[in-house]
């Protein structure tokens, strides 16, 4: 057996489990919903539509929280890159910036943009921003001085450097921020739904869970969890090609 | 062969003391002049400035005093239209296949889509890449992927060509072979060459002139004529005029070589 499919098997047997434990009452089911009916609440949450708005609603931030942090990230990772004071100033804070809960400054972000979607996607912005950053630093970090010394034999100035030879050759690495990034997108979004907001899936969760609605929060965990890995799988097998004719 | 290309009057390269290094006086002085269409080699003992000397006249490194004229111009640390460089390092794209590493320098440069298409052609066929045109470097030799550099470099039309020991990372066939293919493209192109090379034999088996430089700081000590014919090739290597110029490099520069590797001046 492949290892893909050993992982197969033993995720099907732990959702049988838990289906067993569930069926004959080991789990309360004011604790869990047994997988199969967790499945057949999702098919009908979904048929409904009464859920879309949240899902779009919830994907759309992420997404912008996501393209935000990677654009912002590239550029400025490029621009500390070329400035070295900067870089030296900066490097110390990108490396315990992870140690500061961004969410501490949510009800902060709340009280200054109001309880819209701005304050969600600054958190997931916040969150990725600083992984892209690093990231481009490192790729840069590792260019060939000949790559650089041909950009200048072609006369290339520092924006055309950057955009054709430098950026170029840092992409397997800023693409490990980019992973991060999307990663962080989701946890900051749905995260700050889920503390405080008025729309989107961590709402609706937040929302079921008090009132012990197991019937829509478990199939929307479920929902969430789908497409996380969806995104990441998509993500993983872009990189991969992308990187399968640089090293052979 | 009698206008003169590039001149050099007076270059030295002096870099300045750093907090942990003391001033290293790397070059010069040098008087040189390089005749159009000519192919010059320069030889010298390790660390005797060869590679900064090919980057001043390249204008990747300015000259501490004297002057660099091309073609009239002066150079100065800025990069002179009609130069290519080839190094010795593996300088090409890895995230580009052969045709767009080849096509690299051509697209800002305002040619039409068909000028490019037959230049990157030409190019393909005389550094035998053809068949590897959507390879990507990964899949190539060092060997092939030096004349992906060589291609690169041959689209621009350059009218000065340096090279720093562009076959330095290869071994003895492959650069003998390279170096029939690069005087093929020197006859087809009638561009001046300038080659640093650490190699005795390809100095002496490519070359019109050699200079050979002293250990550190380098200057020319001494200029020697090959008097081959235009149309030499590998095969010179088994004359007994190229055992008469190795000869005479190797006088030069035992005694510069000692010196550079033991440092004593």
């Amino acid at each position: 057996m492949t290892p893909g499919r050993v992982r197969f098997a033993l995720a099907a047997l732990l959702v049988l489990l838990l289906e067993t434990l569930c069926r004959f009452g080991v789990i309360d089911r004011f604790a869990m919903l047994p997988p199969s009916e967790i499945l057949w609440h999702l098919g009908k949450i979904l048929t409904s539509g009464q859920m879309w708005p949240a899902i779009g609603k919830t994907l759309a931030n992420v997404a912008l929280a996501c393209l935000s942090a990677v654009i912002a990230g590239v550029i400025l990772g490029a621009l500390i890159h070329r400035w070295r004071a900067l870089r030296e100033t900066l490097d110390p804070l990108f490396a315990a910036y992870y140690a500061i809960p961004v969410y501490a400054f949510y009800p902060l972000f709340i009280v200054i943009f109001g309880l819209g979607d701005f304050p969600q996607v600054l958190i997931g912005f916040m969150l990725g921003l600083v992984a892209v950053i690093v990231n481009t630093l490192n790729g840069l970090d590792r260019v060939p001085p000949v790559l650089i010394k041909t950009a200048r034999i072609h006369r290339f100035g520092p924006v055309q450097t950057a955009l054709r030879v430098t950026l170029p050759f840092a992409v397997p690495y800023i693409f490990t921020g980019i992973k991060l990034a999307v990663a962080y997108s989701f946890i900051g979004v749905i995260g700050a739904e889920l503390i405080m907001s008025r729309t989107g899936l961590g709402y609706e969760i937040g929302y079921a869970y008090n009132n012990f609605d197991n019937a829509v929060m478990y199939p929307l965990i479920v929902l969430v969890l789908a497409i996380a890995a969806s995104v990441n799988t998509l993500f993983f097998l872009w990189e991969k090609r992308l990187i399968a004719r640089r090293r052979r | 062969m009698t206008e003169v290309h590039v001149a050099l009057r007076g270059v030295t390269r002096v870099f300045p003391a750093t907090a942990t290094q003391k001033e290293v006086r790397a070059l010069g002085s040098i008087d040189l002049d390089l005749m159009r269409g000519e192919f010059f080699a320069v030889v010298g003992p390790s660390g005797c400035g060869k590679s900064t000397l090919l980057e001043i006249i390249a204008g990747l490194n300015s000259p501490s005093g004297g002057s660099v004229m091309l073609e009239g111009k002066r150079v100065d640390g800025e990069v002179p239209d009609g130069v290519g460089v080839v190094f010795q390092e593996d300088a090409s794209f890895p995230w580009l296949d052969v045709t767009g590493n080849i096509a690299f320098g051509l697209r800002p440069s305002g040619l039409d889509r068909f000028e490019i298409a037959a230049r990157i052609a030409h190019a393909l066929r005389v550094m035998g890449l053809t068949e590897f045109a959507s390879a990507y470097p990964a899949q190539l030799s060092g060997g092939m992927r030096q004349r992906v550099c060589i291609a690169r470099t041959l689209v621009q039309r350059p009218r000065v060509i340096l090279l720093d020991e562009p076959f330095g990372a290869l071994d003895q066939q492959t650069r003998f072979l390279m170096g029939d293919e690069l005087l093929r493209l020197w006859r087809e192109t009638g561009a001046t060459i300038l080659l640093i090379t650490h190699s005795l034999d390809e100095a002496a088996m490519l070359s019109d002139r050699i200079g050979v430089m002293s250990a550190r700081p380098g200057r020319m000590m001494e200029i020697i004529q090959t008097k081959w014919s235009d149309e030499r090739g590998s095969r010179v290597v088994a004359t007994p005029r190229f055992g008469e110029i190795t000869a005479r490099l190797w006088d030069l520069l035992r005694a510069e070589s000692t010196r550079a590797m033991t440092g004593v001046p």
